[in-house]
């Protein structure tokens, strides 16, 4: 061939190409609309971030498409305000006509999501908060959960205090929605090992004088005591249990949020605290080793459960995606390639329950130079129970 | 309950309060001298305890000095950022209604809550107690009291005990007919308050740790005290913090089923019987 015919060649190739163009885009899948309700404001926005950064890693790990569609954002800042939920989860639904929604970080704007998605039959993949109802009695064909129900840490702490020989303890929390189902999934599994639980403290949200409380715990004796704070209430217990004293006679159990992202402001006063959480620093597996150098070197920050809770989201949708060819309105096909997938999750490999809450290993920290540091698996393959989720 | 720990309860019943009349006699010195509702008085709060956290690294690379060095600082600066507010903003309200005044103390605790997490960020950070008085005594059978907790107890006092000496003074037809410039006057008082709260904040910081939003949390109790007490009484804001600590507390142990609602309902019964709080001033 010579060059002009190889330059003609090529042009015919070219204008075909052209030609063509059109129609093929016209025959080329819409972009997937995905709509973001996170928290950009507010307390937690350093979270809303984590899961957005980490949804948005997953995605762009496959070139930017998931089952063959592209992604395309649509974002709302939810202020992990409750009574603005449900309007703008509307938005998102009526008037961006986003085809998923993934959110959110606080359990009652994801309750109002949970509604909606359930009334319009919207895809809703929630990548944190832990309402047990979720996947509970709210829960529906195209619901599901990206991270963990709150009873799972409660539960797997509930089985690893009896495992260390503790007969008696006592509960404190907040006395609210997410402070209750934790405490209640610990009592029921401490309990049906055995144990006791003697007193269980709590305080309305967010109060943080706990004095008093650690009184009482102090006249009370138990052997160990199991607490679920999160944030600057998480902080002050911690350093108002160890300047009361009771660190070095009474051990202090809690949910991993206790010493989640509070570390450094816990300082020293953390040392040696035991929680349960279904993530940890220094995992070291190969899976959790790479996840964790892709979003150092995409965001030049650390990631943190939210990030993997956000990533694992992102898969969870790639896996419904893939099955349905890029259909979302096939929920049942959707839903059913997920109860059979294994997601190949930085945390650890885990499944979906028929209520679509994770099946996974709930591991038992230690803090220790202001890290949680693994010791072992709490509870194994831990299964949400799913009360109330008639589906 | 036994003995010891009963007495253990009336401690901490008695630090509590004194904290919240630290915190609310600024609110109701502003309130009563000044007749301004001052919604921003939690921030004031908040901006002491960031203080405490954020001045130390500053402080002890130019002075060398230490937590008491901060908090010399810190209440220097917060005489200035009152002195500074109440001639920028807050000497427009004085003639205003009590809406416009909301109104305008409302948007500033947003701007405070912006500022704070611009420069400071928001996540929740430590204040070390200082080495001198990070001891404990031993207290009943498994407990210790740490010697800071003592500390803000002492400061509290100390300063309660100072105010309601001096309160008798402020009466404000007196102060004008004396001849004494209004305005200035005003404008110190503002500072004062303004430096009493951001006091409380630094003083707590370490016990309580510095995290968004916790002016607020402060704020609404900081009403209750200064509702309860009288509007514009000093004396009534320490019996009405008091008397806030020991519901509180024991609530927290005796009816934890209704802890968060004891405080509104103690306001509530004091209301029906004094309709203007337990002093009212002037």
């Amino acid at each position: 061939m010579t060059r002009t015919k190889k330059f003609k060649l090529s042009f015919l190739v070219a204008a075909a190409a052209a030609l063509a163009l059109p129609s093929a885009m016209a025959q080329a899948p819409k972009k997937l609309k995905v709509g973001l309700m996170l928290p950009a404001t507010g307390t937690f926005a350093v979270l809303g971030t984590a899961v957005e950064n980490g949804f948005k890693l997953y995605v762009a790990e496959q070139g930017g498409k998931l089952g063959g569609r592209e992604i395309e954002y649509v974002k709302v800042d939810d202020e992990s305000d409750p009574s603005k939920a449900v309007d703008n989860v509307n938005k998102l639904i009526k008037r961006d006509n986003v085809d998923v929604l993934i959110g959110s970080v606080h359990s009652g704007v994801a309750m109002a999501m949970a509604k909606s998605a359930k009334d319009s039959g919207t895809l809703l993949i929630v990548p944190n908060a832990g309402a047990d109802a979720v996947t509970g009695p709210m829960c529906a064909v195209n619901i599901f959960r990206s991270s963990f129900s709150n009873w799972q840490p409660g539960y797997a702490m509930g089985q690893a205090m009896a495992a260390k020989g503790h007969k008696t303890a006592v509960t404190i929390t907040w006395k609210y929605a997410a402070g209750d189902e934790i405490a209640r999934g610990f009592k029921e599994a401490f309990e049906k090992a055995g144990g006791k639980v003697t007193k269980e403290l709590n305080l309305p949200f967010p109060n943080v004088e706990f004095q008093a409380l650690l009184t009482e715990i102090a006249a009370a004796k138990p052997d160990a005591v199991f607490s679920f704070f999160a944030g600057g209430g998480a902080v002050k217990f911690v350093k108002d249990y160890a300047g009361a004293g009771l660190k070095k006679s009474i051990p202090l159990y809690g949910a991993g949020f206790l010493t989640d992202g509070t570390l450094e402001a816990q300082g020293a006063d953390a040392d040696g605290v035991l929680t349960t959480l279904h993530y940890a620093d220094a995992l070291n597996t190969p899976r959790d080793n790479s996840f964790r150098l892709a979003y150092a070197k995409a965001y030049k920050m650390q990631p943190d459960v939210y990030a993997v809770q956000g990533y694992d989201a992102a898969q969870m949708l790639g896996i419904g995606l893939t099955a349905t060819k890029g259909d979302v309105s096939k929920k049942d096909e959707f839903a059913a390639a997920l109860r059979k997938a294994t997601i190949d999750s930085p945390r650890g490999a885990f499944t979906i329950s028929k209520a679509h809450n994770p099946v996974q290993d709930i591991y038992l920290r230690q803090v220790s130079g202001k890290e949680n540091k693994l010791v072992g698996v709490a509870s194994k393959s831990l299964l949400d129970p799913g009360r109330g989720c008639r589906m | 309950m036994d003995l010891t720990t009963f007495l253990v309860q009336c401690l901490n019943a008695l630090q509590y309060g004194l904290l919240l009349f630290l915190v609310a006699s600024g609110l109701t010195l502003i309130f009563g001298i000044m007749g301004v509702i001052n919604l921003a008085h939690g921030s004031f709060y908040m901006i002491g305890a960031y203080m405490a956290y954020a001045l130390s690294p500053i402080v002890a690379a130019t002075f060398g000095g230490g937590f008491f060095a901060v908090l010399l600082v810190g209440l220097l600066l917060s005489v200035v950022l009152g002195y500074v507010l109440e001639w920028a903003f807050y000497s427009y309200l004085y003639e205003r209604e009590h809406l416009q005044q909301v109104l305008m103390t409302y948007g500033l605790i947003l701007v405070f809550e912006e500022l704070r997490s611009l420069l400071v960020g928001d996540d929740v950070y430590g204040v070390k107690v200082p080495a001198v008085l990070d001891g404990s005594l031993p207290l009943g059978e498994l407990m210790t009291y740490p010697v800071y907790r003592l500390f803000i107890s002492a400061v509290c006092l100390l300063l309660a005990l100072g105010m309601t000496i001096r309160a008798g003074s402020t009466n404000r037809e007196m102060v004008q007919s004396l001849g004494i410039d209004i305005k200035f006057l005003y404008r110190v008082v503002f500072a004062a308050g303004v430096a009493i709260a951001a006091l409380a904040g630094m003083v707590a910081a370490p016990v309580s740790s510095v995290y968004p939003g916790m002016g607020n949390q402060v704020l609404i109790i900081c009403f209750v005290v200064v509702v309860i007490g009288g509007i514009g009484s000093i004396k009534g804001a320490l019996i009405a913090a008091l008397l806030i600590g020991v519901v509180d507390t024991f609530g927290k142990v005796l009816l934890p089923q209704a802890s968060g609602v004891l405080v509104y309902l103690l306001m509530a019964a004091i209301l029906l019987w004094k309709p203007d709080g337990l002093f009212k001033a002037g």
